[in-house]
């Protein structure tokens, strides 16, 4: 429909049949120039070895030449009978809830104190709890190598400080804290992200609505949980996704600050991956990790926008 | 909410203006005293990292707050910047931002382009193809994008990298852009299709120039992410000769561990052109981000 061309003077007397004949193919044509290149590196770099790793993993194979060993299932039974895969799924899984219940709770106050009224220096405010999300990954490890580092950290000065007789921990070498050191420090640097897309949501909230509330005699709090929060529904839906999502991810920061120690206890899925799969080349084993993974996320994705976000879709379009 | 308690005439349990002004004087103290504790604890670590940066480890470890007192180490800064290493870093390091920004970007407007505009027979399959990508991040797939790489023959170069970097970022920026162009009133485009205009002549003069705030948001977003990438370039690349700067940082970190304030030197040079791109680029990183509902 939108390559009706009106012409006043026809070039030359074309049939009908091949003048859209040529505009057909000229058509597809378009099409092919436009879509194919884009296709085919996310076919061939995303789309196809996803669908081969499940394949791969049904092999004992260490990658080179083609894979012959064939195990069946036996991968699958292995990672499921090893303790520290449990162990990495459910620290993956305290990452996951840590982060719902107090990463984004923290991003939404602070977005509530941020993004409401008119408070001088509140885009200084925004650009500095901001700036973490855009530090890298390994910069971001890097400075907290030092921050919690055991002896001169500059966190275990400041607890001196505050705290009388306060004795050093050692954040990243005790079993029973590494894990939440280093949620500390993912939290650190993901905040911000979350606290800009609680903005976004708070600015499309019409003010009269809340303004509707205080008339009819409601006080802060309850405008706050009857009126803005279930406004906000979309966002706080978005985020929890994406939340999840993040924290089934994590490895970069894991794996510079603990390499996913001591003992196994801050081991994540995607440490374990690269520590049991990639270094060790047992690369039909990984392919297993990974296939377990697709599932968990395909699982709670789709799951997640069937029975959660669906509403928002419907609405939207 | 002044107005409405003044307006109300014969009231007399309203709070008197006074003290409405104070108690929200003392609202925004709060607020003032909550949002200074929380930017403190953001910019300490980072404010540590420059001052640890610009001293001797020795007096960096013994105050982690203290002033240069035997005068700013530029030493310091001179070490990195005449190794040849870091430069060969930087180098690889712009190479791989602007191949996976431009491919990316290019790529990823054709295909909105299309998923926006033309309409044709498997157009919405197509589309929920590219979508299905967006279920799988980086991460989560690393492996078999390595099994991948290794098999096409692309381990160790830098085409490793920018390939699958691009293919991960299509699905996201493809939506992004999507829902900018089918903003843009279909009006124009018949406009331009009665001027005697092409489908991609509208695409190139007409579409892309009214969609830069989105098409900048999007490289910005690229930006960012390619700038940063450590897990993929660790796992493609063996030769140092190749390694952006996140991996170089690591193999300094590696060599120098002890001399801490060095490391901290490192960390600020790589830390203010970042500081300054964020200044110039905000605006396109929160629209990017929130798909351009935060203004302001």
């Amino acid at each position: 429909m939108s390559s009706v061309r009106f012409r006043v003077l026809p070039r030359a007397a074309l049939s009908f049949a091949e003048h859209s004949l040529r505009r057909t193919t000229e058509k597809w044509l378009t099409i092919a120039l436009l879509t194919l290149p884009g296709m085919i590196i996310f076919l061939m770099f995303l789309l196809i070895p996803i669908f081969q790793s499940s394949y791969y993993s049904l092999f004992k194979w260490n990658g080179f030449g083609p894979p012959t060993d064939f195990r069946g299932l036996s991968n699958y039974i292995d990672l499921f009978k090893d303790s520290v895969f449990i162990r990495s799924i459910l620290n993956s899984l305290i990452l996951m809830s840590s982060s719902l219940l107090l990463q984004l709770p923290l991003a939404l106050g602070l977005a509530l104190l941020v993004g409401r009224g008119r408070l001088f220096g509140r885009q200084l405010f925004r650009a500095i709890l901001f700036i973490p999300y855009i530090f890298s990954e390994v910069i971001t490890a890097l400075i907290w190598l030092y921050v919690l580092h055991p002896n001169m950290g500059l966190m275990n000065r400041v607890f001196e400080a505050i705290i009388p007789n306060f004795k050093y921990i050692a954040w990243l070498a005790d079993r029973n804290i590494a894990l939440y050191a280093i949620f500390l420090v993912l939290t650190w640097k993901y905040f911000g992200f979350y606290m800009i897309l609680y903005m976004a949501g708070l600015q499309s909230i019409p003010k009269e609505l809340e303004e509707a509330g205080r008339i009819d005699g409601c006080n802060e709090f309850q405008v706050l949980r009857f009126v803005t929060i279930p406004l906000l529904g979309r966002t706080i839906r978005l985020t929890i996704f994406l939340s999840v999502l993040g924290s089934f991810q994590q490895f970069v920061v894991v794996w510079i600050l603990t390499q996913g120690g001591p003992v196994n206890a801050t081991s994540t899925i995607a440490t374990y991956l690269y520590k049991y799969g990639i270094q060790r080349f047992a690369l039909g084993y990984g392919s297993a990790v990974a296939v377990v993974l697709f599932c968990i996320t395909l699982f709670f994705s789709l799951g997640y926008q069937r029975i959660v976000m669906y509403q928002d879709y419907v609405l939207r379009d | 909410m002044i107005n409405y308690a003044t307006a109300t005439t014969a009231a007399p349990s309203q709070p008197k203006r006074w003290q409405i002004n104070s108690r929200r004087l003392l609202i925004n103290i709060l607020k003032y005293a909550i949002l200074t504790f929380v930017a403190l604890i953001v910019l300490a670590p980072t404010l540590t990292a420059v001052l640890g940066g610009i001293r001797t480890t020795g007096e960096f470890l013994a105050e982690p707050f203290g002033l240069p007192k035997s005068g700013i180490q530029w030493q310091n800064f001179e070490r990195i910047l005449t190794n040849p290493a870091f430069w060969n870093a930087f180098g690889n390091s712009l190479l791989l931002t602007a191949g996976v920004t431009t491919i990316g970007v290019t790529l990823s407007a054709c295909l909105a382009f299309v998923f926006s505009r033309i309409q044709f027979l498997g157009k919405g399959l197509l589309f929920n193809v590219l979508s299905l990508g967006l279920l799988f991040p980086l991460v989560v797939a690393i492996l078999p994008i390595f099994i991948q790489i290794r098999q096409i023959g692309l381990i160790n170069s830098l085409w490793g990298v920018i390939l699958p970097m691009v293919a991960f970022s299509l699905p996201g920026s493809v939506v992004i852009l999507r829902s900018f162009f089918m903003a843009i009133p279909t009006e124009l485009e018949d406009a331009a299709y009665i001027d005697g205009c092409s489908t991609l002549g509208f695409f190139r003069f007409i579409l892309l120039p009214m969609a830069r705030p989105a098409i900048a948001a999007v490289a910005t977003l690229q930006v960012i992410s390619a700038w940063n990438e450590y897990f993929l370039p660790l796992l493609v690349l063996n030769d140092p000769k190749l390694w952006p700067l996140p991996l170089g940082i690591m193999q300094f970190q590696g060599q120098y561990g002890s001399e801490w304030a060095l490391i901290m030197t490192y960390i600020t040079i790589l830390i203010i052109p970042v500081v300054v791109f964020y200044i110039f680029t905000q605006r396109f990183i929160v629209t990017g981000l929130t798909g351009g509902e935060l203004k302001g």
